[in-house]
């Protein structure tokens, strides 16, 4: 609980200083005032402006953090990351597709929605490959298939484009970016968001009864095949409405459960709210260094994501080597 | 030493005859200006973007002229006795053409009003229609001095990519020429990208966008955020072909900008 109460207290902290940041220069009381009064340029800025993005980072880095966390305690296998097993790329394809066929623009969560779609096709796909146990190479090795695919794909359909600036967003839908977003990517994605956090609710003691193994796990009364379909949904969902927004951020639901297993005593039902929070620091603080590192450039989150996650997943793969 | 001689010439040969006689264009720019100082026949083709009518204000003429798509080879079997040439134009080409014995002449960009009276005479000469030249030249003059006196607004453009013009653009030129005060100048902004917070707090009067593409791209989404709507600003689109080359149309452009 004291942990819940110090990760709620890092967000909410870093969640200001999103909203103090940006390449206009306001000062701090002129911020506030922007934020509560709402008039004149800077309450534009504050408003329309920072405010969506700073919520927009919290939400899908809790969304990303939660996903990992859950499929890691699912497959049990620190590997299985949204990013890294080719869901995100996934979501980023059905997005894409969405986008370049006007589907996107029928009805108002039509873009969040087909990320899902694809995003559930590939958790299946990875879930099947995988097996029961979760074997970490056909997970990666699926994983990379995956990606691989889903990234050309994506490629192929934006160079069709007959718009000539859509060729060049291939960057951003691989490597994520909160440039520029604004409340109605906030309102199309939250509520599918929403949505699959809410099928995350009360997985914890299933997913603590799965390290037992799955006999165990269902010995005790676990129901294993409602259990998958909740997180196979529920990753979906959260992972499809991240992705279709911001693009594909990895990394993000690899790092934050390995920074905060140890302190839940690695228990995986209590490690599913700590990365929800920790997840949501993560990309606010992301996001926050991307634009004081490069103002004015639109630096991408994978790119500072992959700085901190490869290191990392190198770091796991090496103990599980050794670990053997 | 040979190259030279040959080019020298060519040159000569050039200007004792009426002028060169297959001209082929390879820059959207070069093409229009090229279509409106040739005589009739004297152009045999034009680059591809020339008949595009998003890019190019005489779509129409391209399409009847003919249009190339800048490749040496392709360009070579047209047989021109003389290629006009962008400075953006594809080093190798241009080399290429240059070894392979066709004279190859690069109109330099236009950034103000001066660079297109200078490339409408440079067009004259490598043509050899000087006369003509002086007929548009002396046309345009006349266009510009019946331009309106505009309101000074605080005014510039915004695209996809939150691109907003620089101070030594062509658009800023046009800008500044209907009387409007540039943001650019203000903030000492020279061009790319401005953070549309940063576009905000500026607090334009009007905020010039451009041509739109059919299907979404999300460089061009920038331009439906709700704060730049919510901008106290006046909206006003120029299509980009107005002002993408240094043409004398550009006085139409000009007008329009008045306010």
């Amino acid at each position: 609980m004291r942990l819940l109460a110090a990760l709620g207290a890092l967000c909410a902290g870093l969640f200001v200083a999103a909203l103090m940041i940006g390449p206009a220069q306001i000062g701090i009381a002129e911020s506030f005032r922007g934020l509560l009064a709402g008039d004149g340029a800077a309450g534009l800025v504050m408003r329309e402006i920072r405010l969506p993005r700073a919520v927009l980072a919290a939400l899908i880095g809790g969304c990303l953090g939660l996903s990992g966390a859950a499929m890691q305690g699912y497959l049990r296998n620190p590997l299985a990351e949204p990013g890294l097993i080719g869901v995100s790329a996934a979501a980023a394809l059905g997005a894409v597709i969405a986008i370049q066929t006007g589907f996107a623009a029928a009805f108002a969560l039509a873009l969040p929605l087909s990320a899902l779609a694809a995003a559930l096709l590939a958790v299946l796909l990875i879930l099947f490959m995988a097996g029961p146990g979760g074997g970490s190479l056909a997970l990666i090795l699926a994983g990379v298939a995956v990606s691989a695919f889903a990234g050309a794909l994506t490629s192929l359909v934006l160079n069709l484009s007959p718009n000539p600036f859509a060729a060049s967003e291939f960057v951003f839908w691989m490597m994520g970016s909160l440039a520029d977003r604004s409340w109605l990517h906030v309102v199309i994605a939250a509520p599918v968001m929403a949505v699959g956090a809410a099928m995350m609710w009360g997985i914890g003691r299933g997913l603590d009864a799965l390290t037992l193994g799955e006999d165990a796990a269902a010995s005790i009364g676990i129901g294993l095949p409602g259990l998958r379909l909740r997180i196979v949904l529920g990753v979906a969902a959260m992972v499809g409405a991240a992705t279709s927004v911001a693009g594909a951020i990895g990394f993000v639901g690899l790092v934050v459960p390995h920074l905060l297993r140890g302190r839940v005593g690695g228990r995986p039902g209590a490690l599913l709210p700590a990365a929800a929070l920790g997840g949501a620091a993560m990309v606010l603080a992301a996001d926050i260094a991307v634009r004081l590192v490069l103002p004015g450039r639109d630096l991408k989150l994978g790119v500072v994501m992959a700085l901190i996650g490869a290191p990392v997943f190198l770091h796991l793969i090496w103990q599980q080597r050794r670990g053997g | 030493m040979v190259r030279l001689i040959a080019a020298l010439a060519l040159c000569l040969a050039g200007a004792a005859s009426a002028g060169p006689s297959r001209v082929v264009s390879i820059n959207l720019c070069t093409d229009q200006l090229a279509m409106l100082v040739a005589g009739p026949g004297q152009l045999v083709s034009v680059s591809w973007l020339a008949a595009d009518p998003a890019l190019s204000l005489m779509a129409e003429e391209a399409g009847q002229i003919g249009v190339n798509h800048g490749g040496a080879e392709e360009i070579y079997l047209m047989r021109p006795d003389l290629v006009l040439a962008g400075p953006y134009a594809a080093h190798a080409t241009v080399e290429m053409l240059t070894r392979l014995g066709v004279q190859v002449r690069t109109i330099p960009a236009a950034n103000t009003i001066a660079d297109i009276r200078r490339n409408i005479t440079l067009m004259g000469d490598a043509l050899g229609r000087e006369a003509r030249a002086e007929e548009i030249l002396s046309a345009f003059d006349a266009d510009l001095a019946a331009l309106p006196e505009g309101r000074p607004l605080l005014a510039t453009t915004y695209a996809a990519n939150g691109l907003a013009n620089g101070r030594d653009t062509l658009s800023a030129e046009a800008m500044r020429r209907a009387g409007l005060f540039l943001l650019a100048d203000r903030i000492g902004h020279s061009g790319g990208k401005m953070a549309l917070e940063e576009l905000v707090m500026a607090g334009p009067e009007l905020v010039v966008t451009g041509s739109r593409y059919a299907t979404p791209s999300r460089a061009e989404a920038v331009l439906d955020h709700p704060a730049l709507s919510a901008l106290q600003a006046e909206r006003l689109s120029v299509a980009d072909r107005g002002w993408i080359c240094g043409l004398p149309a550009l006085t139409g452009t000009i007008r329009s900008l008045v306010r």
